[in-house]
């Protein structure tokens, strides 16, 4: 499954300092769709280079990241629940506390 | 300069004549001008309806009471036919209040001043600071040293002597809070630590107040508008505070000035469309503003939420709640100095002059970002950033190990330093927690 992947306020640096990853993630074996919560592990493991715990608390995101699918906060989906389909963009971001 | 092919006397002649042709082209520019003006002021004339024509705009000030002087000031506001007296007249009944004269509420301040906003306060404790002044741009330099309340107040009654400006020379803590912004309608966040956030909300929550909420950093912003209408507060969005290694801060990482100017402005902005009851306040959404992409992004947020700590159905928070709750505590985020290791893990840096006198074994770790280390370093420093110090403590050990072997002795210390005091002391009780006892902070 074809999705973008966008990482901001921050969150970018702990993957190689890039913001935008067009990715192609795999359904596995029995898997009829692919979750928010499958897409997290799969960052993770493929895109996180260092400080995990700064992306990650447990099996969501850490307290203070924003994730948008479809411009749209995931809370109003599912959360990790969310299905998600062909072409959909996700973006991680951190909120900004500076001024 | 004067050719040297042509006499001096027939340049005069050329400039005499060209300057006689400049005469009659800027008469007759200004004919061409004043017959414009008069076409379409006949034009408007008959317009009615849509148009904002003058005697309409008349009528409207009379029935709201707009003196003669704010009429003249504010006329291409009551131009608008979206703003129009309505908007101006709730504008100059209205009080806002901006928390922090920093990079954010430096042109929020400017705008709401030169706007016509009734009643402005301010809040802040800090100092003008030159290395702040790159986005700080409601100070001059003549100010620096001085309380930027102070300062942001004179800029703001040089702009409108109509407006009453009024100044808190102080730090918002919650002894405080429910008091000052008891006195205005709305309340701007242009903090910019975490602590003082989720204070402004709670504050604003106890008292309903509109919060215009906006946040910058490095080449990105972030903006919202919370406890509107029903809407989200920021507790709703954001129960737990970011773990502190998240929490990073101008000071420290950097930020490229127009870009909380772009947002304070925004925030100006949405503080004016709520105050004048114009338009569709940004709440339930928020705007990212990524600089170096050019690109704008406003996404829908979930809305107020019932199981919210703030707001929510079962809501405790009351203003006997919120003056003893301890922010600080709560986001694990010291708004002073930490104070995380014992007075013998610490070493001034005239006894470490010292001890580089008189040749001392030792390693001294810089444990700030590599691009900080690039601009400025002590000789023979090592740079080892905090956030990477776990996963390479074998350098730290090899270290040593050369140290201790050139110099033929036992025993070498380990010294940490980095900008403010604060990761350095975190890296000395990490570094104990692995067995490097010697290791002190500068
Ligand atoms: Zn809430």
């Amino acid at each position: 499954m074809q999705l973008t992947l966008e990482f901001g306020g921050g969150l970018e640096l702990l993957c190689n300092s890039v913001k935008v990853h067009k990715v192609n993630v795999d359904l596995t074996d029995g898997e009829e769709n692919l979750t928010m919560k499958r897409l997290l592990s799969w960052v993770r493991t493929n895109l996180i280079k260092e400080r995990p715990e700064m992306f990650m608390k447990g099996d969501t995101v850490r307290p203070g990241v924003l994730v948008l699918v479809n411009d749209c906060d995931w809370e109003l989906s599912g959360q990790l629940d969310t299905t998600l389909e062909e072409k959909d963009v996700i973006v991680f971001i951190s909120t900004l506390h500076g001024g | 300069m004067a050719s040297h092919s042509e006499e001096p006397s027939t340049i005069l002649e050329e400039i005499k004549a060209l300057k006689a042709q400049k005469i009659d082209i800027d008469a007759r520019i200004s004919a061409l001008e004043s017959q414009l003006r008069d076409t379409s002021i006949a034009k408007q004339l008959p317009c009615n309806g849509s148009c904002p024509s003058i005697s309409t705009v008349d009528s409207n000030l009379s029935n709201n009471r707009l003196p003669s002087d704010a009429i003249y000031r504010y006329s291409r506001h009551l131009l608008l036919p979206s703003f129009g007296v309505q908007g101006q007249s709730n504008l100059l009944k209205s009080s806002m209040l901006v928390v922090g004269a920093g990079g954010l509420g430096s042109p929020a301040l400017l705008y709401l001043a030169a706007c016509g906003v009734g009643r402005i306060g301010i809040v802040d404790h800090d100092v003008v600071e030159l290395n702040n002044m790159h986005r700080q741009v409601i100070h001059t330099e003549a100010y620096i040293g001085k309380s930027k309340v102070e300062s942001a107040a004179a800029a703001c009654r040089s702009i409108n002597s109509t407006i009453e400006v009024i100044e808190y020379r102080e730090a918002l803590r919650t002894s405080n809070a429910l008091e000052i912004f008891s006195k205005y309608d709305l309340i701007i966040d242009a903090t910019d630590n975490v602590p003082s956030r989720y204070m402004i909300n709670d504050c604003c929550v106890v008292l309903k107040k509109p919060l215009v909420s906006g946040a910058a950093l490095g080449l990105e912003g972030q903006l919202t508008v919370y406890n509107y209408k029903g809407g989200p507060c920021y507790r709703c969005l954001f129960p737990a505070p970011p773990p502190m290694t998240a929490c990073q801060r101008c000071a420290d990482s950097g930020v490229l000035g127009v870009v909380p100017g772009v947002i304070g402005t925004l925030q100006a902005l949405e503080a004016i469309k709520i105050a004048s009851d114009v338009g569709e306040p940004l709440s339930g959404r928020m705007l990212i503003f990524d600089a170096l992409s050019g690109r704008i992004r406003v996404v829908k947020i979930r809305g107020q939420s019932p199981q919210c700590e703030a707001c929510g159905e079962k809501s405790a928070f009351t203003p006997e709640k919120f003056r003893d709750f301890d922010y600080e505590k709560f986001t694990q985020f010291s708004l002073s100095t930490l104070n995380l290791i014992s007075e013998d893990s610490r070493i001034s840096c005239k006894e470490y002059n010292e001890k580089i006198s008189n040749g001392e074994a030792h390693v001294l770790i810089d444990v700030r970002p590599a691009h900080h280390f690039d601009i400025i370093s002590l000789p023979n420093s090592l740079n080892i950033p905090l956030s990477s110090l776990d996963s390479r403590l074998s350098e730290v050990s090899a270290a040593l190990k050369e140290e201790e072997a050139r110099k033929g002795v036992t025993g070498a210390c380990i010294y940490t330093v980095c900008r403010r005091g604060n990761d350095s002391q975190r890296a000395v009780d990490l570094l104990h927690k692995h067995g490097f006892n010697s290791a002190r902070t500068l």
